[in-house]
Formats: structure tokens, C-alpha cells, sequence
């Protein structure tokens, strides 16, 4: 049994080796010596991100940081980005300090709930710059970049409740947690405000302001579960839903698919049509947290040799584009042109203060 | 381990012992097979590294033509990873030798067996817990949430009592184990009383105690005041295990963890109830018939070992993450499965398996930050190593490994 068997291996190795062998029968490139590179590598600005749990895909803040620090390359050619991925909470500390080590220039942690970790590491690494998404300073060497999400859902519940025919608006969020009910806390008083402009009494379900209290997926990831909250708001009589649940949602804009044109989405974070442009022609909107700008923005600066000061940071608002209610992309011609106006109007209003948005979980 | 002496005390014919050493070297027993496993692993991780870079895979596209590019090139990039992953899991020379020669902080140097030994704590109390289960033939898939009902019991007692220093870490622990006790004690009754099988049980408690915590940490009174986001309060600094601070995560915990080692090595070889479990585990039905109550044993032995998870998951909180968190307890119960099967379900075994996946975890971080080698592949040298653990039959085959000459010393991955 032994003998034949080892030749069968041996068999199964030699035809295995011949394909490869004809695979790799191409031409060696000619021997260029590199000149190029060694000059702009003088000043390198090393710009190094640790993810949270989510990962580097998560088509969420950690995509979006990570696609702000190539976008900064571009403008800044010496900057050089890496980042490491946490797979568990243990690992924030590890992925911070070895950045430290390896003497990063700029240090970004993605995630309120690295707070605690960027603090302590900050702490003791004084001669190290760090930045951190979604979360307030903590301490004299670390930026933190924040978003005043709710302004821009505020447009979007405006947007919602006028382009509805129903006269009820739904939306839920991927877990009960500041990031996620910022967008829901805008939303319903965008809602709101519109019924006391024009009296009407347009309803918003799933999302209860006073009570901060709805309905939740759970799940930043799970489509199934998307779908059934849907089909639920749906069923309820609501016409426009406003997702605020990473990948969950895209559960959601199946529903509205099938629909064909019954129900339409407002997509959060990135530009929907963009990020997930099969379904472009269901999303109305999307609330735009442009979290690949303030990345940007502020590798740019630091690799420019400007000082990033702890307060305020950044905050984005309408005022600065940081967050936006995006293009109405296929949906232009179905939403009337006075509609258009008033949001315009709206926006400047939210900018100069008259009219006030405000939310439990807005950055302080 | 235990049985290792007795097998080459009497050569059946004169023979040296060198070369009675030599045969039993190449023979399958479980060191051999363990330790050509982790070899196999490596080899097949460093040719997913050179797979996985486009870089060095252009290079073999011409390796007619110039093989000495691609080769260079593949060695390069693996010799890198595997260094990064030895630096990061036991430290680095030039750290030391700053250290000796006084430009370094003796910190520094320390700071990767510092990380091995941080993330190899909790995963030997779960692993403990598996072993000590299949051993009385229960498969405790329920680490995971016995786990975290000890990381939430021990969370929750650490800030809420506020008692002096030790008497609030010893609470805060006794907590933890109690919290995975419950979780534990559950399926076992289910088991003994109604014969619910404890696999489907104990997963559908993982769940339970999962959603269970999300929900909690961000219940008023729990979640840290300030805070949108769900993290609860920190554990009061009396109740976290001693650390050194800084760089040097490394706390008490692995003290803990060889300790409870010993007791749980003594408890299955000397007590009566680690007879009985045994007596359990080999047959249930000879083990009735001889007067042990097999519904008591496990009932008894599942929340041993909850205890045991529990154990694991206060440490996470109490020596790591200082808060809860919805994913505070990582994936310390799976990989604790992973960790008794590696360890062939012997208490010192668990630990040896729980430092080498320590050491993994922490050598992964390096060698991500360092040579962008994504840690995944540190998931998928932890899987294959598991992988020829459980199929030897596998390992015998490749390295045409003699069959072992006494049972004591053979393959056996526990029955299940």
C-alpha cells in the first residue's frame, strides 16, 4: 500500500509542478536600477491607524478613516499610511504602542470605545501625536475629530416627511448607542419642524426623541435582520426609511427594491450611490458623515508641520461640510423644486442658529 | 503527561538508550505530533504570506527565467513575518541588548512576554473548563458565555461595591466565578434532569449571555456616566489585578491561571470527584452501575467548570479591560476550545496550548504592525495547528512517523 501511495504523491506533485512550471515561463523584467523614491522619502510623515473591531472593510467609519489617509497621500506625497486591524478589545493597547514604537507621526484610533486605550497610551507616549474619530480629547496630544450628525439628519427628516406620500417616515439603528441614535435624534426633529411649518402630522416610527427609545437591529452586519424591520415599518404604512446600520441596512434597500418605487432610503454615512451603488436607485439621500475629510484634513495639517490643537478639535456641521445631506443622484427630478428650496433655506437656517438642532449624543 | 517515565524504564531487548530515545522520537507520540503540527502550520502559513503579496507573487510569474528574484524575495518576506512574530511574542534582541548596555528601558524589552503572558492568562482558564468537561465526556461549547457572565458578574461587582483594597478584588473574582457557575450549572441540570444535550444548550445560552451584556452596558446605572456609546463604568482600582503598569500589561491573572492549573491537575488525578469524573467520562452506564450518580457528576462537573469560564472572563475585565464593553470578552471561550483540544485535555497541557496561542496573539500584533501581514493568518496558524492536532492519523502519514509503542504515550484526543 506504502509504495503506491508514494507515488501517487510523487505523481500528483510532478503534474503539479509542470503547471506551475508553465505558468511561470514568462520573460524577466529588465534590471532597473531604482533612482526614484529616495529623495521624497527624506521627510516621510508616517500616518498610522489602528481599526477598531469592526475592520478595515467594515464599509463604515474604519473605511472611510482609512480611504482619509490615502486621500491624504495624494495630497501630501511624503505622508506614508499603515494600519493594523484589532480583532478583540485587548487589542487597542498592543496595536497603539507598537505604533509608538515604530515612531509614527500621527497616531489615529477609530472609535469612541478606544478612548480609554488612546488615553493611557497618550499619556505616557507625550512626544507621539494621536487623533482619534468619534470621541472627545483625551489629553493634550490627541485630536479628536467629531461630527455633528444630527444637523444633517435633521435635513433628512425634513427631506422625509415632504417627499413622503404616506404621511409616515421610518428608521431604526444598528445598536442603541450615541454614533447610531445622533442620526435618529436629527431625523425626528427634522419631522417634527416640518409638521409645525406646514401643519401637518407627517409620523416618524421606529424612533421615539423624548423616550430614546426604538427599534434596533442589533447587528451592524445582518442583512436578514434588515429586511424583517423593514418589511415591519413597512406594513405600518411607512414610505421612507432611514437605516442607521452599516451593512443591516442594505437589508433594507432589498426591501425597497422590491418595492419598485414604493418605498425609498436615506443612507447614512457615505453617499450611498457611492458606496453602495446597486441600489442607487432607491436611496432619496444620504446623511453624509464625512469622516474621510476630517482624516484627511488633518494628516494633511500635521504632515504640513501645523500644530493640531486637543480643543475643540474638530467638530463637522453643515457649516463646514463635515456632514451634508448628499445629492439627490436618481431621484432629482421626483423631488419638487420648492422642497429643494426650503432645504437649502433650511441649511443656512441651521448654520446661523435660528433654528436650533439639538440631540442627547452631540459631541460637547 | 503523567504517564511519560514509566514507558522507557525496560527495553524489551538490550538497547541503548539513545537509540530507544531516538525511536520513541520519531514515533507518533503526542510531543512529536504537536510539535510537527505547529511545523506544518508554518510552512503552509508562509506560503499564504508569499500568496497573499502581490509583490513578491509578480516576481514567480518569471521564475523560469530568474527564480533567484522570486525566491529572494519569498524569503525575505517570510523570514520577516516569522521574526516579527518571535519578536513580538518573546522579545526583541535589540531591545535587550539597549537594555544591557543601558540606552533601553528594561520595560521595553520585557513589554512582548509581557503581552504573551496577558493574552494567555484568560484563554487557560477556559480552556481548563472545556478539558475538565470532556474529561467527564460533556462537550462544553458554553465557555463563551459562561465567560461572560463571569466578565459581567466580576464588571459589575468591581464598581459597585466599593470595598477596601483585596476584599474588593477577592469579591469581584468570587463574583466571576459564581457568574460563570450559573451559566454553567444551567445546562448541567438541563443534562442530568431532562437529558437536554449540552451542546445545543450551551450554545443557545452563548447567546443569551451575549445579548444579555450588550443590553446591560447601557442600562442606566451601568453605563459610564458621560458616555453615549455602550461602556460602562470602570472597575474600581481596588478591584483590578495587580500590573506592573505601562508597557507591561502582564497582571496577576497568570499567577491566578498556574495555580488553578495545579488545583484543577490535582482535582481530576487525586480527589474522588476527579474519579468519579473520569469513571463518568469513560462510561456512563459501567460508571452508574458502579454507585456513582451520574446525574450529580454532572451536574456538579458543568459548573466547575462555568466556574472555571467565569474565572476567565473576570480576569479579562479585572486585569485587561478595566470596563465592560458589548465584545469585552473577545473570543476567549472558542479559542479556549481550541486551546483543550491542542492541549489534549490535560490540565498542563491547557496551559502549554494557552501560552503558545498567547504567544501568537501577541507575535500577530507585531508582525501585522511591523510587516503588514494581516492577523488573520495568526487565526488560520492557530486553526491548521488544531487542525493536525485532531487528524494525526494525518501527521503519521506525512512524516511516516512510527506507530507508539505504549498506550500512555500514544495520540488521544479525548473521546467526545
Amino acid at each position: 500500500m506504502r509504495p503506491v501511495r508514494g507515488k501517487r504523491i510523487v505523481a500528483i506533485l510532478a503534474a503539479g509542478g509542470l503547471t506551475l512550471a508553465a505558468a511561470a515561463c514568462g520573460n524577466a523584467p529588465e534590471e532597473t536600477p531604482s533612482a526614484n523614491g529616495s529623495a521624497s522619502a527624506a521627510a516621510a510623515y508616517k500616518a498610522c491607524m489602528v481599526t477598531d473591531t469592526g475592520g478595515i472593510d467594515d464599509k463604515s467609519f474604519n473605511a472611510a478613516a482609512w480611504a482619509g489617509l490615502q486621500a491624504a497621500k495624494t495630497e501630501a506625497s511624503n505622508v506614508d499610511p499603515k494600519y493594523v486591524s484589532s480583532s478583540s478589545e485587548a487589542d487597542y493597547e498592543p496595536g497603539l504602542r507598537s505604533f509608538v514604537t515604530q515612531k509614527c507621526n500621527f497616531i489615529l484610533a477609530v472609535g469612541g470605545l478606544m478612548g480609554g486605550a488612546t488615553e493611557k497610551v497618550a499619556k505616557e507616549s507625550t512626544g507621539s501625536q494621536f487623533g482619534i474619530v468619534d470621541s472627545a480629547s483625551t489629553g493634550s496630544n490627541v485630536y479628536p475629530m467629531q461630527f455633528a450628525t444630527h444637523q444633517a439628519a435633521f435635513l433628512a427628516g425634513y427631506l422625509a416627511a415632504g417627499y413622503s406620500k404616506s404621511g409616515k417616515v421610518g428608521t431604526y439603528g444598528g445598536m442603541k448607542i450615541g454614533p447610531v441614535t445622533i442620526f435618529m435624534d436629527g431625523f425626528a426633529d427634522g419631522v417634527a419642524y416640518f409638521n409645525q411649518k406646514k401643519g401637518k402630522t407627517v409620523q416618524v416610527l421606529g424612533w421615539d426623541k423624548a423616550k430614546q427609545n426604538g427599534t434596533f437591529a442589533d447587528s451592524f452586519i445582518d442583512q436578514n435582520k434588515g429586511k424583517t424591520i423593514t418589511q415591519t415599518l413597512v406594513s405600518q404604512g411607512a414610505d421612507v426609511i432611514l437605516p442607521v446600520a452599516g451593512g443591516t441596512g442594505l437589508g433594507t434597500a432589498q426591501v425597497a427594491k422590491d418595492s419598485a418605487g414604493k418605498v425609498s432610503v436615506i443612507w447614512v454615512d457615505q453617499d450611498g450611490c457611492k458606496s453602495a451603488a446597486q441600489y442607487c436607485d432607491v436611496f432619496l439621500s444620504t446623511v453624509v458623515k464625512n469622516v474621510e475629510e476630517a482624516v484627511k484634513e488633518a494628516v494633511v495639517k500635521g504632515a504640513k508641520g501645523e500644530t493640531l490643537s486637543p480643543t475643540p478639535g474638530y467638530v463637522g456641521t453643515l457649516e463646514n461640510n463635515g456632514v451634508s445631506l448628499a445629492p439627490f443622484n436618481q431621484f432629482d427630478s421626483k423631488v419638487d423644486a420648492t422642497l429643494k428650496t426650503e432645504l437649502d433655506q433650511l441649511k443656512k437656517d441651521i448654520i446661523a442658529g435660528t433654528v436650533k438642532v439639538e440631540s442627547a449624543s452631540a459631541p460637547k | 503527561m503523567t504517564a511519560e517515565p514509566t514507558t522507557e524504564k525496560k527495553p524489551v531487548e538490550k538497547e541503548t538508550f539513545l537509540n530507544v530515545f531516538l525511536r520513541n522520537l520519531w514515533s507518533s507520540n503526542s510531543v512529536t505530533v504537536t510539535a510537527l503540527s505547529i511545523f506544518l502550520a508554518v510552512v503552509i502559513g508562509a506560503v499564504l504570506i508569499v500568496v497573499s503579496d502581490s509583490a513578491v507573487l509578480a516576481k514567480f510569474s518569471y521564475f523560469t527565467a530568474r527564480p533567484g528574484d522570486a525566491l529572494e524575495a519569498s524569503w525575505a518576506l517570510i523570514s520577516a513575518a516569522y521574526s516579527d512574530l518571535l519578536k513580538g511574542a518573546l522579545g526583541d534582541p535589540e531591545a535587550f541588548s539597549a537594555w544591557f548596555s543601558g540606552t533601553g528601558r528594561w520595560q521595553d524589552a520585557l513589554a512582548p512576554i509581557s503581552e504573551t503572558l496577558t493574552y494567555a492568562a484568560p484563554l487557560v482558564f477556559t480552556g481548563l473548563s472545556v478539558s475538565l468537561a470532556f474529561r467527564g465526556g460533556l462537550f462544553n461549547i458554553g465557555a463563551q458565555g459562561q465567560a461572560v457572565l463571569g466578565c459581567i458578574a466580576a464588571g459589575l461587582a468591581g464598581f459597585t461595591f466599593g470595598l477596601p483594597i483585596v476584599l474588593n478584588l477577592v469579591v469581584a473574582l468570587v463574583a466571576g466565578v459564581l457568574g460563570g457557575v450559573l451559566w454553567g450549572f444551567l445546562p448541567g441540570l438541563l443534562k442530568a434532569r431532562t437529558g437536554a444535550h449540552e451542546v445545543i444548550t450551551t450554545i443557545m445560552l452563548n447567546y443569551t449571555a451575549g445579548l444579555f451584556l450588550a443590553w446591560l452596558v447601557i442600562q442606566n446605572g451601568v453605563q459610564a456616566p458621560g458616555r453615549t456609546d455602550a461602556i460602562s463604568k470602570a472597575v474600581a482600582s481596588s478591584a483590578q489585578l495587580p500590573s506592573f503598569g505601562g508597557v507591561l500589561r502582564v497582571h496577576l491573572g497568570i499567577v491566578l491561571a498556574v495555580i488553578v492549573t495545579a488545583g484543577v491537575a490535582w482535582l481530576l488525578n487525586r480527589s474522588a470527584f476527579g474519579f468519579e469524573l473520569r469513571a463518568v467520562g469513560a462510561n456512563p452506564h459501567a460508571a452508574q452501575t458502579a454507585g456513582i450518580s451520574v446525574a450529580r457528576t454532572y451536574t456538579v462537573l458543568m459548573a466547575v467548570a462555568g466556574g472555571l469560564a467565569g474565572l476567565g472572563g473576570a480576569t479579562q475585565v479585572l486585569g485587561t479591560a478595566y470596563a465592560l464593553t458589548p465584545s469585552v470578552a473577545g473570543n476567549i471561550g472558542f479559542d479556549g476550545l481550541l486551546v483543550a483540544l491542542l492541549g489534549r485535555n490535560r490540565p498542563w497541557g491547557t496551559l502549554m496550548a494557552a501560552l503558545l496561542f498567547g504567544a501568537l496573539r501577541a507575535g500577530g500584533n507585531r508582525m501585522q504592525s511591523y510587516s503588514g501581514i494581516s492577523l488573520e493568518l495568526v487565526n488560520v496558524l492557530q486553526a491548521l495547528i488544531v487542525i493536525f492536532i485532531a487528524a494525526p492519523a494525518l501527521v503519521k502519514a506525512i512524516f511516516r512517523l512510527r506507530a507508539a509503542r505504549s498506550a500512555g504515550f500514544g495520540v488521544s484526543p479525548a473521546k467526545g
